[in-house]
């Protein structure tokens, strides 16, 4: 029986008394590549904050890893990159190996460290104030973090704003190796529809309400979502993930 | 009078042994705090010591246990301002500036019922790190181990809620729990830096010596540790300089504290900027 890392039932969240979250209901198995799409404002960050218990819903039950999320505790099989980097404090006194080391938790050893950063391409970066760093550099030292205690579950906010197309590129076919050769599930966040359909194999569409959920062969054959993505943007998603997907 | 003389008097290591415990901890925990833009904490909680100290001397309590009795209202104060802080209607700015006006209030009417401001109200005011006796030199030590360990037990929680709060809340982290002890430790830390430098300069000992090591540009832990240096060599020279120039020392060691920053803000300037 598959085994669900995340689980929603009817989250509703408000802020200043409107309903930015609207009885979601929805599902992630183990082992999935989920693309979570919609316009802005749609509540993206806001459910992925709720999930995390950054945010408090109004209403309804979360379960991460098959537990209520006020018993769950096992915070280290879960990497989050958040969106709002451009907040990062840039006069935070902290050196790029604090940073990776803050995500490892207890787990953390050298090895493991030394191989996070060489994997990210930062380990010359490991004596540098973050503050010091590119902007990019800065999103790979976060990036490093998110995946430093290889968490079961990586969730990425938009990961691949400040990134050069090289970088960037690294960025998703290591993710799709972390999903296809380690079981990794991942939650990816994206206005890029070309990165949805080359990379995530189911897809969420939220606009306060899901929209849509379902795999991309329910996408493409959904008229709803043609209204949404028109015609051509859909065929395109469709295509490329097709190719991608073999 | 040579250094080993001045050294040699009792009361002068009581001063400086109290001066460094309260230095260290006002230093470590001001790095926290000033990173998360709260150094003005320090001067709110100053304020609600000289309300709680005109409560206390009103009460009619012992001077030798006034630090002791001033701590649970100064303590209680700060918890207040991190609840007026999380209810999001008020900034914490604003906070502290309500808690703030509160304390000062208190004083100046408790002290006007006592027959105005007493001698020992305005030791308080500036304070007098060498009429430090047993029962605070004792107890700073106590404060000194405890925010020690406490740093040491929660560093890794204090680290990930001082880069960024929402980031520690989806690490699991309680962040409310690490504010409630971060302000609980700066009420302790505010009431004991009184002593030294007086309820007016307290915020002084939790910005200046951290402000001064962030200069440095070096790793967070370090950060720490130079902040303690610098801190407690303030202490030192304040406390040598006062009793040779017959000059207050709460004072006298906040200059030193702006002193080194001064210096390290010219070397930088001096320098070129590796990297």
């Amino acid at each position: 029986m598959p085994v669900n890392i995340i689980s929603t039932e009817n989250l509703t969240f408000c802020y200043n008394g409107i309903e930015v979250l609207q009885n979601i209901s929805f599902a992630v198995q183990k082992g999935t590549y989920l693309g979570l799409a919609g316009p802005n404002g749609s509540g993206k960050s806001t459910l992925i904050k709720n999930i995390l218990g950054i945010l408090q819903p109004r209403q309804g039950n979360i379960n991460l890893f098959g537990q209520p999320l006020a018993a769950f505790r096992e915070w280290n099989k879960i990497g989050y990159l958040p969106q709002r980097l451009a907040a990062l404090n840039t006069q935070f006194p902290g050196t790029v190996r604090e940073i990776v080391q803050l995500g490892m938790g207890s787990k953390g050893n050298s090895h493991n460290l030394r191989e996070t950063l060489r994997m990210m391409g930062i380990e010359h970066l490991s004596s540098r104030l973050i503050g010091e760093l590119s902007y990019g550099e800065q999103q790979r030292t976060m990036l490093a973090r998110a995946l430093a205690s290889k968490p079961e579950l990586l969730i990425f906010d938009e990961p691949t704003t400040a990134l050069d197309p090289q970088t960037r590129e690294n960025f998703y076919l290591l993710t799709r190796e972390l999903n296809s050769h380690h079981g990794t599930t991942i939650i990816l966040i994206t206005h890029d529809t070309g990165v949805l359909g080359n990379y995530a194999r189911h897809l969420l569409y939220l606009d306060k309400k899901v929209v849509f959920s379902g795999t991309f062969e329910d996408f493409c054959a959904s008229q709803d979502m043609t209204g949404l993505f028109g015609p051509a943007s859909q065929h395109i998603i469709c295509h490329q993930h097709d190719r991608s997907n073999g | 009078m040579s250094l080993g003389e001045i050294l040699s008097f009792a009361f002068v290591q009581r001063a400086i042994l109290a001066g460094a415990f309260i230095a260290a901890v006002c230093s470590i925990l001001g790095v926290f705090l000033v990173l998360r833009r709260m150094s003005l904490i320090g001067d709110g909680l100053a304020h609600i010591t000289f309300g709680a100290v005109a409560v206390v001397l009103l009460i009619g309590i012992s001077p030798l246990y006034i630090t002791l009795a001033a701590l649970p209202l100064v303590m209680l104060s700060s918890l207040a301002i991190l609840k007026l802080t999380h209810s999001k209607k008020i900034h914490g700015d604003a906070a502290i500036g309500i808690v703030s006006s509160i304390g000062i209030a208190v004083g100046i009417v408790l002290a006007s019922l006592s027959g105005g401001y007493n001698v020992d109200l305005f030791s308080y005011l500036f304070g007098n790190i060498l009429t430090v006796n047993q029962t605070e030199l004792l107890l700073s030590f106590i404060i000194f181990i405890i925010v020690i360990s406490c740093v040491i037990f929660f560093y890794h929680d204090l680290f990930a809620v001082t880069f960024d709060e929402e980031l520690a809340q989806s690490m699991g982290i309680k962040t409310k729990r690490i504010n409630i002890l971060l302000f609980i430790l700066t009420a302790v830390a505010a009431v004991l830096a009184m002593k030294v430098t007086g309820i007016m300069l307290v915020s002084a000992m939790l910005i200046l010596p951290p402000l001064t090591a962030l200069q440095l540009s070096i790793s967070f832990r370090m950060t720490i540790i130079a902040s303690v240096i610098f801190s407690i060599l303030s202490v030192f020279c304040g406390i040598i300089f006062s009793f040779l120039l017959n000059l207050p020392a709460g004072g006298t060691i906040v200059i030193f504290n702006v002193f080194f920053l001064l210096i390290i803000f010219g070397v930088k300037k001096i320098l070129p900027v590796s990297g």
